[in-house]
């Protein structure tokens, strides 16, 4: 035990692990937020189509990168310009914007009946999923491509060699999501509960499902460092069933998400520390241990 | 009694295809009118236009006397997502107040005071704190009346309220809106039940396919062929 403790003092000592803390539980914390009323609203299907359009677009910046490195040989300072951009944004300035459009067009086929929101959703992940690889295949300069794709869908080492610039964005995303999240509280629950009767009433709803996916997207988007583009669903889905399972209003169950999904990353990312499992499915492993403890204790609860 | 709503040869439809034509009738305060028809008679398309969530495309509804489409209670058929959700009863009926908040982020004390009123109206108090799911389908309605109730006390619109619910938790639905019609509520239900709509209702306004068959007091239309064709053939049975 005191070896353990020395290991994990060892490791927290360094500067690149405290960050990747910091930015783990405030992922966690966000996407568990957005969870509860994903979930309600039957909306998971959203979060699940948008990871995977994440990494299509990945994908497309990493050759959008090479492809533009290998253009600038010579005297075109455009190229180059592109190229530095991606880099330093980490991808971001293409993978967000791409993400925000499909959670748009995803909400939005989702509401009309013509391609059924489940067929669309299908549709836009796995094609996203196939252009993706393919693309990382065709034009990928890196020698290890499968491990790379490995990396954007199970969670690579990123978290690790997060930047000072990057921690800033994510610290104020959080705060972006967690202000949203209390100034339209009440409104989100009407429109979560019962979108006829918020209409009715005059909440324009059409306008808050488009700030849930939007939010959702921009979650997405940042939870890929953290647990790659597969795992995502799970940050989101888990902690919300989870305290479904026990809780009886929404404010509690809302409350008691964050708080699973942040000692479940924590507990998560220490084990990956002391036993250097992959940090992604370490934490959606922790999540679905805690699932299954609160399904028991729901069940022992009912019986009495 | 003042009018309050006045329903003048209205013809709704979707994408230019016209589900109901030449609907006229009026609603004033303190009416009891029951809408009846077969399913795709453009029931769900009038309450929509009713709310103000859909334009007419032709003729006009308008409001008198005060009364507006943002001040009605709406009690919405109850969805699959509402039956497992987790939220105690009080979230349930303080979201009512909704509108009457703004852009205000929170309820103020008027607000909740409001929301106690309502639930002590529909004597669910003592579920207040109970979770939503964990209750009778017939409780279920009441908080769901409550809600609409703290969204206004002119008028309420009720959407096959009884649906789902046993005979006895039915009758009692009927009972309680009664009721609260008797106090000078307005009450549109859009209904199936030929029987009931007959035996509480103080006007019925029957939609057939495509056009209006009726509309006038319920006197009236246990007269009229029609109303009597209804009840004598349904035999209490729904009609839809």
């Amino acid at each position: 035990m005191g070896e353990l403790m020395n290991t994990l003092q060892f490791y927290f000592s360094h500067s690149f692990v405290q960050r990747a803390f910091i930015v783990g539980m405030l992922i966690a914390l966000c996407s568990s937020l957005l969870g509860v009323t994903l979930v309600l609203k039957r909306f998971s299907f959203i979060g699940d189509g948008l990871s995977h359009v994440a990494f299509g677009a990945m994908s497309a910046a990493t050759v959008a990168s090479t492809v533009l490195k290998a253009a600038s040989h010579g005297d075109n300072d455009l190229p180059m310009w592109l190229a530095k951009l991606l880099d330093e944004t980490n991808d971001m300035i293409v993978i967000l914007p791409i993400t925000l459009a499909a959670a748009i067009m995803l909400l939005k086929t989702g509401q009309n009946t013509k391609i059924k929101g489940d067929a669309a959703v299908a549709m836009i992940s796995v094609g996203s999923l196939a252009v993706g690889y393919m693309l990382v295949n065709m034009f990928s300069s890196s020698a290890n491509i499968s491990g790379d794709v490995c990396g954007t869908l199970f969670g690579s080492q990123s978290i690790l060699t997060l930047t000072n610039t990057e921690v800033v964005i994510c610290i104020a995303m959080t705060v972006l999501v967690i202000g949203v999240f209390v100034l339209f509280y009440n409104k989100l629950f009407a429109v979560t509960f019962d979108e006829s009767f918020a209409k009715a009433t005059g909440v324009k709803a059409d306008g808050y499902n488009l700030l849930i996916a939007v939010i959702t997207a921009l979650i997405i988007v940042l939870a890929m460092n953290l647990v790659g583009s597969l795992l995502i669903s799970a940050l989101i889905v888990f902690p919300a069933l989870s305290a479904m399972r026990l809780f009886k209003s929404f404010l509690s169950v809302i409350i008691c998400s964050a708080v699973i999904s942040v000692i479940c990353a924590g507990v998560g990312m220490i084990l990956s520390i002391l036993f250097s499992t992959p940090v992604g499915s370490t934490i959606v492993t922790a999540d679905i241990v805690v699932f299954f403890i609160f399904r028991i204790i729901s069940a022992i609860l009912k019986r009495e | 009694m003042s009018e309050q709503m006045i329903c003048r040869d209205v013809t709704l439809g979707y994408e230019g295809i016209a589900v109901a034509e030449g609907l006229s009738f009026t609603v004033s305060e303190g009416d009891y009118l029951c809408i009846l028809g077969e399913n795709g008679s453009g029931k769900s398309t009038l309450i929509k236009a009713l709310l103000g969530l859909k334009d007419v495309m032709s003729g006009e509804i308008k409001w008198v006397n005060g009364a507006s489409s943002r001040e009605i209670g709406y009690l919405p058929q109850q969805t699959p997502v509402q039956r497992d959700f987790p939220a105690s009863v009080r979230e349930i009926v303080q979201s009512g107040c909704l509108a009457k908040c703004g852009l205000r982020p929170f309820y103020n004390k008027a607000e909740k005071a409001r929301c106690d009123k309502m639930l002590d109206r529909l004597g669910i108090t003592e579920l207040a704190d109970r979770c939503y799911r964990e209750l009778s389908g017939g409780q279920q309605q009441r908080v769901l009346l409550a809600r609409a109730l703290c969204a206004t006390e002119k008028m309420l619109l009720l959407d096959e309220p009884v649906t789902g619910l046993d005979p006895k938790a039915q009758l009692e639905l009927y009972e309680r809106i009664a009721k609260l019609n008797a106090k000078g509520i307005t009450v549109i239900m859009v209904s199936h039940d030929v029987h009931m709509s007959v035996r509480y209702a103080t006007h019925i306004l029957h939609i057939g396919s495509h056009k209006q068959l009726f509309f006038g007091t319920k006197e009236e239309y246990a007269e009229s062929r029609l109303g009597q064709s209804f009840i004598l053939s349904e035999g209490g049975e729904n009609v839809g």
